[in-house]
């Protein structure tokens, strides 16, 4: 099969949706002509056109407000975010209306929008273009989000979030950018709240989040010349969570970790954690549940310090080592 | 003299040649910076500001040293306006520790609070509020400093824009709203992404002045800037100075600059505003061809020994990484 990377296939997905459905529309700032801040809607202006590739002035809580709007009468938007950082601009659009209309007027009415925006570090974009704020939008109820870590899922979980009812944050982690996978031409959706188990494992259950996902799989392959076997699971979305794949891979191994780049504290790992604490895997555990997640320091500019603040193929070895006990 | 360059009457006092070599640095220091980031030296993204020198120069010689200015993404001319070292300047980009952030805020983040720079700024829009503050400080304790506002066109659609404006309008504040229109915003023409022809013009709601003047001359920008400054100075609150000017380069590293054409940029390219200072200077009689090369020559020695400074640096060591997250 074909293979594509990860940002073709979003803009693959994005076309497809669009060409089938009149109601789908993106906004955002230098879409057009520029392509996007990393290219990904570059070309879809010619196929398009301007109505439906609206480019829009630097304005992040009219553009975000506008979607809200827009989808509340029937439109299907998807707004792209130039950063992930920005959300903060667009935050009350999010949280305190997208999140909230369809609860609030008893079920009538509803927000089909998407929210795509490229998220984390490891660009010497440094603190104010670099950070993962996912656990925040997970924190509110109302909200899906979504974060995607190979072109695969990309283009199938963009398909259900553009079909979902709801608003969805989609977090396309710029690291994840050029990597590739197979990816069918023919458009399929993957489910909002399906895990994936990305490598499959005895010895540890590692849970990674986007670019983690990698490596994670780094990790597993070094691990696994020491004889250690790692599961790895891909939670995929955050909200819905499929904590019934993680349950059930940590029965298997008894040990888990889970890793993600955002800042380790008040990190969406401290819920997977305390999900399986929680749940009938805790009487399974060996060891007690690791957690790797970002330090809490903003992205600092130089490139040596910009890895340090997050965690990295070598920490998650350490950790699994660790928790086997084998040093 | 004063009737030919039209200058305000405080500027007589203006070292002239130290405004040509001013713009010279921020030309050359532009230029490395392109090179280094060209050589994969430089970590991350950068804002080129060559073309605009007139309008950072121009609007900072009119201020007093203790004077305070905020910054933008393409922030590097009005640093060094500001008096920032060259220095300091390169080893930040450099990512190391003798750098204005120790190597941890990088192109977007300069700073030099003390010496009245409150910061270059990674959020477009992040300034407006940031100086009506630093303005009301200067209100509430009669400090007596006026504080400088750099932003873009493109910044003028965010609606922080339109909130600090009205709340520096109806306390008077005393601050400068100065804008760097170039013409775009990223890929977004001006003329596309508001429907008046200056940003000046948006003065008119908030019931404060706004003036448009030639941003490619050094002279145009201090007497608009002067004004503005004096009137904010005597207690009468804001005022918008919008500097029509062009940059040469793309909005950062991987702009093909698909909106806009050749003959455009040529057109700007022939309204240098360093050539045309020097000119005004050397047809004034206020210095000779050598003179000016000399002092052309001394801003290129600087910015190159600059690099040698920076690439002599230390680098940050990790433990630098958790400091100065708190006070
Ligand atoms: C809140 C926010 N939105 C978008 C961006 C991405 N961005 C950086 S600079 C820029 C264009 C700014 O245009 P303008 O204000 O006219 O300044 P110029 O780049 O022309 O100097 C954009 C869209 C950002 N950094 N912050």
């Amino acid at each position: 099969m074909r293979e594509l990377t990860y940002l073709e296939a979003v803009r693959e997905a994005l076309s497809q949706e669009m060409r089938q459905n009149d109601d789908v529309f993106i906004l955002g700032e230098d879409i057009g002509v520029y392509g996007g801040a990393f290219g990904v809607t570059r070309g879809m202006i010619e196929e398009f056109g301007p109505e439906r590739i609206r480019n829009t002035p630097i304005s992040e809580a009219a553009i975000s407000g506008t979607a809200v709007g827009a989808a509340l009468t029937g439109m299907r938007p998807i707004l792209e975010l130039q950063f992930s950082d920005f959300i903060t601009i667009a935050m009350d659009n999010m949280v305190n209306q997208a999140a909230k209309i369809r609860y609030m007027y008893g079920g009538k009415g509803k927000v089909p929008m998407v929210l795509r925006t490229p998220a984390g570090s490891g660009t010497g974009a440094a603190a104010q273009h670099s950070q993962s704020l996912e656990a925040w939008m997970a924190h509110v109820p109302g909200l899906k989000v979504v974060q995607p870590s190979t072109a695969y899922d990309a283009k199938g979980l963009l398909k259900a979030a553009i079909d979902d009812d709801n608003p969805v944050i989609f977090y396309e982690h710029k690291l994840c950018y050029k990597t590739k996978s197979e990816v069918p031409e023919e458009q399929y959706s993957i489910p909002l709240g399906k895990a994936d188990i990305k490598r499959e494992g005895t010895d540890v259950t590692i849970v990674a989040t986007a670019i983690m996902v990698h490596k994670a799989l780094e990790a597993a392959a070094e691990l696994e010349k020491e004889g250690i076997s790692v599961e790895i699971i891909d939670p995929r979305t955050l909200v819905p969570l499929d904590t019934e794949t993680i349950i059930q891979s940590v029965k298997k191994t008894s040990r888990l970790i889970v890793v993600h780049e955002a800042v380790k504290r008040g990190g969406f790992g401290g819920e997977i954690a305390s999900t399986i604490a929680e749940s009938e895997a805790f009487d399974y555990l060996d060891a007690p549940i690791k957690r790797l997640g970002g330090k809490a320091v903003p992205i600092p500019y130089n490139p040596e310090l910009e890895k340090a603040a997050v965690p990295q193929v070598g920490d998650i070895v350490s950790a699994a080592k660790e928790i086997l006990n084998r040093q | 003299m004063t009737q030919t360059l039209n200058l305000p009457p405080h500027v007589q006092e203006t070292d002239l040649a130290g405004l040509l070599k001013q713009m010279w640095q921020i030309r050359y220091f532009e230029e490395k910076v392109d090179e280094f980031f060209a050589k994969g030296m430089i970590h991350g993204t950068t804002h080129l500001a060559v073309g605009q020198e007139a309008s950072a120069v121009g609007s900072i010689a009119v201020l007093e040293d203790r004077d305070k200015i905020t910054s933008t993404h393409r922030g590097h001319g009005h640093c060094i306006a500001k008096g920032a070292e060259v220095n300091r300047m390169m080893a930040e980009l450099f990512g190391r520790t003798t750098g204005y952030c120790k190597g941890k805020g990088g192109s977007m983040h300069i700073a030099d609070v003390e010496q009245g720079n409150l910061g270059a700024n990674g959020i477009v829009g992040g300034g407006f509020s940031i100086a009506a503050g630093a303005a009301l400080t200067s209100q509430m304790r009669k400090e007596g400093y006026v504080v400088l506002c750099f932003f873009g066109d493109g910044a003028s659609n965010e609606g922080s824009f339109h909130e600090a404006v009205n709340l520096a309008s109806i306390w008077k504040l005393p601050v400068v709203f100065i804008c760097e229109n170039n013409q775009y915003g990223m890929s977004g023409p001006a003329k596309e992404m508001m429907n008046v022809e200056d940003v000046a013009q948006r003065a008119e709601a908030y019931g404060i002045p706004g003036k448009v003047v030639d941003g490619n001359d050094v002279f145009d920008v201090m007497n608009g800037v002067g004004q503005a400054v004096e009137r904010a100075r005597n207690g009468e609150g804001p005022s918008i100075v919008e500097a029509k000017t062009y940059r040469w380069k793309g909005h950062s590293k991987s702009d093909a600059k698909k909106y806009r054409t050749r003959e455009e940029e040529q057109e700007w390219r022939a309204k240098d505003p360093i050539a045309r200072l020097r000119d005004v200077l050397i047809q004034e009689g206020l210095l000779t061809e050598e003179e000016a090369d000399q002092i052309k020559a001394d801003a290129k020695k600087e910015i190159e020994e600059s690099v040698e400074f920076a690439k002599d640096s230390p680098m940050p060591t990790l433990d630098d990484l958790m400091e100065d997250i708190y006070a």
